[in-house]
This record gives C-alpha cells, sequence and structure tokens, in this order.
C-alpha cells in the first residue's frame, strides 16, 4: 500500500501496538536545563538509569545571558539551573556541550549542525519546537518533562498516530520573501489550531528550492499552527548539509545511511488526509499584529476592523483599521531557534549594510548558536551589524523567550524573527511583531515597520 | 501518579480562546526547578486584572476553559501548576496537543466537549452549581444535564489506576524493546556505532 514519508517514519519505529496508539522507539533525544530537572528528579525517584547516555545530548540556552560568557552567570536561579543541568548529566552518563565551549547553542540549532539530527530517525525533546529537526526527514516532536524521563529510560514512547496533511509550496519565491514569511502564510491559511493532530509534510518546488535554514525555518513554525511535528523529505539539499557533521555517519556507515536516506519520500501515489496548496509566487512578506500566531497579515495590509480581535489590539496598542506599515518600533530582535542560523544572518546583514538603526531603537544579533557566530565572524557579518549599530551577542534563546537578563518592559515593541508573539512573551506587556530577519533588519533602521521590498533594489 | 474516578464541586469559567502556556505559567518563572508550588506564578501577568477569574486560593476542581487552551510551548509547569491551585477536571472545545498529554501525566482530566455542551456548562459555572464528573461513566453531570465525552481508552485505564507510564513500559515491554534494538543494530548500524565503539 503507498505510504506517506510520515507513515514510514512510524512503522519503522514501532516497538509494540495497542488499539490505534504504538510504543514508538526514540532514537535521539535533546535536554536543555529549563525542561529537564524534574525529568531527572523523576529517574531518581522511581531508582531508574538512562538506557541509551549516547543517544542524548544537552545543552544550556533558555537562561543563559547572552552577554560577558567568561564570568559567572549573574542570576541565581539560571546559574543554579545551567549547574543542575550539567551535575545531573555527569550522574546519568550524558554528554553537555558547555557553555564555555565551541558548541554550545540553541538545542534545535546544535542538533542539525552536530549531526545529531539525521533524516529517518525519531527524534524527541523537552520543547515544542522540537519540529524543527523534522527538516532533515526525522519524525521529530516536543514532549513534557514527564516523557522526558521516560523516554531516557526506556528509550520509547507512547504515541497515537497523527493524520496526515500536505502543505504543496508551488512556484518560486519572490524577492525579499523567505520561508519565514511562507511559515506565516500558512499559520495564517489554516489557524493556531488548525493542523492540531496533523503531520504537516512540507512539499512542492519552493521547499525543494530551500537551504536546510530555511527548511528548519518552516518546520520550526509548524507548532504554531497546533501540528506537533512538521517533515521535509530529505534530498541531496540534506546530505549535503549533513556530509562531515562531526556526529554524522561517516564513511561506510555513511554510505549505508544515505541508501536508506534516498527511500524516505512520500510514495507518489500516496493520500493524505488534508491537502493545501500555496502559491508563493503570491506571498509578500508578513507581520504579526495580535497575540497569536494566526493574527498575521501580508505586510501592506489594513488590520482588521472588527471587535473580534479587540483585546489582542488593545494588548499590541495598534488600532482598528490601520496600516502595519509605519508602525513605529522601540526593539528588533534577530534570532531565536527560527532565524537564527547563518542564512538568516546573512539575509538581515544584507539589509543592514545599508543604514543605521534608527535613533531611539535597540537592536540586537543573537546568534543561535557558537558554530553560527564563528562562521558568521569569518564572512565579517559581526562587522556589518556593528557598524549599522547592532548588538552582537553571545547564543541563546534570549529574547525569544526573555528568561535571561534580555528582556523588554512594558509598552515596549518590537520588530523580532522569533516564532511567539503571545502576550509577555518578551518581557511582561511587551509587544511583539513576528516576521522575517530582512523585515526585522529593515524595521530597524527605519524605525517602524516597513515593506523590505521597497528597501532593497 | 495519583488516580482519577470521580471529580464533583464547583467550576471556574475562563472562557478566552488560545489561551497559551506562556500565560498559564509565564517564562520567568520556568527558572524555578521545582515541581510543587508553582500555582502562585499561574496566570501573573493576568492576576493583575481583578476581574480574573482564577485566584491563587482556588478551591473549585473543574475549570471551563476556551477553545485551543494550553496551545504553545511543551512545559509540563502549566499543568503543574493548574493541579497547584487544586484543579483536576479541564473542559474546552479543543486543547494544545502537548499539553493535553501532559494533563493525563499528572492526574488532571481534560476533557474535549462540542461548543454548545461547553457553553452550557459554562453557565453552570457561573451560577456556581455542582459539576459532577465521572470518568468511569465517561459522563459530566449537572443539574439540568448529564453529558457524555470521549476519550482514548488507554488513557482512561491508566487515570483510573494512576498507572506510571515509565515503568509500566519497562514492565510489560522490556523484551519488545531489546528485541527492536537488536533490529536496529542490523538495519540501521549507523545509529549504533557510538556504543559498538564503547563495547
Ligand atoms: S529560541 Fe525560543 S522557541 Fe527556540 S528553543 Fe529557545 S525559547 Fe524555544
Amino acid at each position: 500500500m503507498a505510504r506517506t514519508l510520515y507513515d514510514k517514519l512510524w512503522d519503522a519505529h514501532v516497538v509494540a501496538e495497542a488499539g490505534d496508539k504504538a510504543l514508538l522507539y526514540i532514537d535521539r533525544h535533546l535536554l536543555h536545563e529549563v525542561s529537564t530537572p524534574q525529568s531527572f528528579e523523576a529517574l531518581r525517584e522511581d531508582d531508574l538509569r538512562v538506557r541509551r547516555p549516547v543517544t542524548q545530548l544537552a545543552v544550556a540556552d533558555h537562561s543563559v545571558p547572552t552577554h560577558d560568557r567568561d564570568a559567572p552567570i549573574e542570576d541565581d536561579q539560571a546559574a543554579a539551573q545551567v549547574a543542575l543541568l550539567e551535575r545531573n548529566c555527569a550522574a546519568f552518563g550524558i554528554e553537555y556541550l558547555p557553555l564555555a565551549g565551541d558548541d554550545q547553542g540553541i538545542v534545535h540549532v546544535i542538533g542539525p549542525e552536530q549531526g545529531f539530527t539525521l533524516p529517518g530517525i525519531t527524534l524527541v525533546c523537552g520543547d515544542s519546537h522540537t519540529s524543527t529537526h523534522g527538516a532533515f526527514g526525522a519524525l521529530a516532536f516536543g514532549i513534557g518533562a514527564s516523557e522526558c524521563s521516560t523516554v531516557m529510560a526506556t528509550q520509547t514512547l507512547w504515541q497515537s498516530r497523527a493524520r496526515t496533511m500536505r502543505v504543496s509550496f508551488t512556484g518560486r519565491l519572490p524577492r525579499g520573501v523567505s520561508a519565514k514569511d511562507m511559515a506565516l502564510a500558512f499559520i495564517a491559511a489554516v489557524g493556531a489550531s488548525g493542523a492540531t493532530g496533523y503531520a504537516v509534510e512540507y512539499a512542492g518546488e519552493a521547499v525543494r528550492a530551500l537551504s536546510m535554514e530555511g527548511r528548519m525555518t518552516l518546520c520550526n513554525m509548524t507548532i504554531e499552527a497546533g501540528a506537533r511535528t512538521g517533515i521535509v523529505a530529505p534530498d541531496e539539499t540534506t546530505f549535503a548539509y549533513l556530509r562531515d557533521r562531526p556526529r554524522a555517519p561517516a564513511g561506510d556507515d555513511w554510505s549505508a545511511a544515505l541508501a536508506y536516506w534516498r527511500t524516505l519520500s512520500s510514495d507518489a501515489d500516496a493520500t493524505f488526509d488534508r491537502e493545501i496548496a500555496i502559491a508563493v509566487e503570491r506571498i509578500a512578506p508578513h507581520v504579526t499584529f495580535g497575540t497569536s500566531p494566526d493574527q498575521v497579515l501580508p505586510v501592506g495590509a489594513t488590520l482588521p476592523a472588527g471587535e473580534q480581535l479587540s483585546k489582542a489590539m488593545r494588548y499590541m496598542g495598534v488600532e482598528r483599521g490601520a496600516p502595519i506599515v509605519g508602525l513605529a518600533i522601540d526593539h528588533a530582535f534577530i534570532g531565536s531557534c527560527t532565524n537564527g542560523r547563518l542564512d538568516d544572518l546573512r539575509a538581515a546583514a544584507a539589509i543592514a549594510q545599508h543604514g543605521q538603526v534608527a535613533p531611539g531603537v535597540r537592536a540586537m544579533v543573537v546568534p543561535g548558536s557558537m558554530r553560527v557566530k564563528a562562521a558568521a565572524e569569518a564572512e565579517g557579518l559581526d562587522q556589518i551589524f556593528l557598524r549599522a549599530g547592532f548588538e552582537w551577542r553571545e547564543p541563546g534563546c534570549s529574547l525569544c523567550v526573555a528568561m535571561n537578563d534580555d528582556r523588554l518592559p512594558p509598552g515596549a515593541r518590537c520588530a523580532s524573527t522569533s516564532n511567539r508573539n503571545f502576550e509577555g512573551r518578551q518581557g511582561v506587556g511587551a509587544r511583539t511583531h513576528l516576521m522575517s530577519p530582512a523585515m526585522v533588519a529593515a524595521a530597524a533602521l527605519a524605525g517602524r515597520i516597513v515593506d523590505v521590498r521597497d528597501v532593497v533594489t | 501518579m495519583r488516580a482519577l474516578s470521580v471529580v464533583e464541586g464547583q467550576a471556574v469559567s475562563l472562557p478566552e480562546a488560545d489561551v497559551d502556556t506562556d500565560i498559564i505559567y509565564p517564562a520567568r518563572f520556568l527558572l524555578i526547578t521545582a515541581k510543587k508550588g508553582l500555582g502562585a506564578y499561574a496566570f501573573a501577568d493576568r492576576r493583575t486584572d481583578p476581574e480574573f477569574p482564577i485566584h491563587t486560593d482556588n478551591t473549585r476542581p473543574i475549570l471551563i476553559a476556551g477553545p485551543n487552551f494550553g496551545c504553545g510551548s511543551s512545559r509540563e509547569q502549566a499543568p503543574w501548576a493548574l493541579d497547584d491551585l487544586s484543579f483536576r477536571v479541564l473542559i474546552a472545545e479543543s486543547f494544545g496537543e502537548i499539553f493535553y498529554g501532559n494533563c493525563f501525566r499528572n492526574g488532571i482530566l481534560p476533557i474535549r466537549l462540542g461548543a454548545a455542551i461547553v457553553a452550557e456548562l459554562r453557565g453552570e459555572a457561573v451560577r456556581d452549581a455542582v459539576i459532577r464528573v465521572d470518568l468511569t461513566a465517561q459522563t459530566v453531570a449537572t443539574p439540568s444535564g448529564l453529558f457524555t465525552f470521549e476519550i482514548a481508552e488507554d488513557r482512561r485505564e491508566a487515570l483510573l489506576n494512576g498507572w506510571n507510564d515509565t515503568r509500566r513500559i519497562l514492565a510489560l515491554h522490556g523484551d519488545d524493546i531489546a528485541r527492536f534494538e537488536q533490529g536496529q543494530r542490523r538495519s540501521a548500524a549507523w545509529l549504533w556505532t557510538k556504543e559498538d565503539m564503547d563495547t
């Protein structure tokens, strides 16, 4: 019978079945400091060991400062949380990428760049944006802290099979429009819970044409439509990205893996429970205006005029029926597991080199990892940003979640490349407008939201 | 895990849609590494509004929430905090998927019901009526009505018995896991290279 890619990934990991559920084998587990203290505690309570420590990899990202990394962490709670992760990993034999090392970064950035994320595997992390790793043709999804302990002890999880949705992006992406805009256009089309219960496969020529970074951006945002997982079938772009990565298979293992990876695509006659087609030629740069990622519009649009969204719009301090273009910003943030990779920084730098951050705007660039930072510096991107008046920081989640000291004051309006415009996400009362790296850079220079297509020549 | 079969009491109504786990448990409190006592931080940025219906001294065991409740971040602090606020049953049209699963693992029963029934239950909550939820019978009873709800059988059984997922998997499927691993060592040896080198 014809199978979708999701079916193939699922079938390859069934350990046992009961009714419509399966006990799935979990190949890889990523850990960070915030979602695991209680998971390790649960292991201790039940006197359990970690079944396969080498399938686990830990890093601190959420609560770490993005400055003065040589000094001890100032915030006592954050320092304790990071130290606890390090201690727990040592106690249970799990590798921890040190904060001061060359490999630290956001968990969803380091997995792929280490070659820890691979096609055909199941991968979990106590973090909803684990869907990011689906860009490699992996079945990757976020779990809670209790499930993290189950995975560590058993290498399995009970799961119910999702329905399948294929989102086909046809055509060629226009100038000034990026994977972030594709993701926001998809969320706009289905709504914040429109893909709940589905596994989404992204397909079509516009997806094939995306770099791995772009595909990760797309899969990363899948959770914002309610789906737990997004997948892209692996292809030559995927293999080229993975070859020679530190933890990717090498030698004969590489050839054997590659032969298998080439089988990982949906069969031509496979059917999906839901099909959506989006013509990318018609996508404009998108900007969120509310407090849910589906409250999003093309940059040229005017805000809704009705009563319905008034609560979100009151929080955001925007007027019904007003244009999006021209909204004055106080902050600009380029980073996060959505848009903190080299490609994203290049796109932002290409705009930043044309001007200066507007007076009164604080703009910061937070690379997704130490490797991204080093690669960007090797290309001179840091100099472009610094010359234009952006801050160039150390890697971490930073203003995506505002758990460290990168926090916005109440009422501050921020153009942000992150993934959630939830109330208070960047600080109590702060207002977040999600957009692409190029759009954020353009807004930083203009001091207000602009259409990046009017800026690039 | 704490077992749950019958929950009877008054309910709180929170009608808003898309209440994400950042609202339920703001990120800055994720620096706390404990699992207990988190109710004090739940809805911290909403409780400044005097109209906000959920208070830290809550004793009502049932929450009638809006659609897509618990969407967003996978943080299990959201159900831990709700648990600490005495909530045992959550009723909504729909839930964020990860949050929905996290509830069961903490002895909280999330119930999905149609919009019309949720609206009726919301009315009962506002009237301070006593609502009785029976997991064995899969019913929600109010002074004026009786509604049945759907739930996956394995989830119902686990909650009724208070089973610990991890221990249960190890006890029932230890051999299955070992067999799967033997197979994968052959079919996808590249996923095992490191262990094979270590041993
Ligand atoms: S960058 Fe943001 S979304 Fe990504 S893992 Fe960190 S906090 Fe989560």
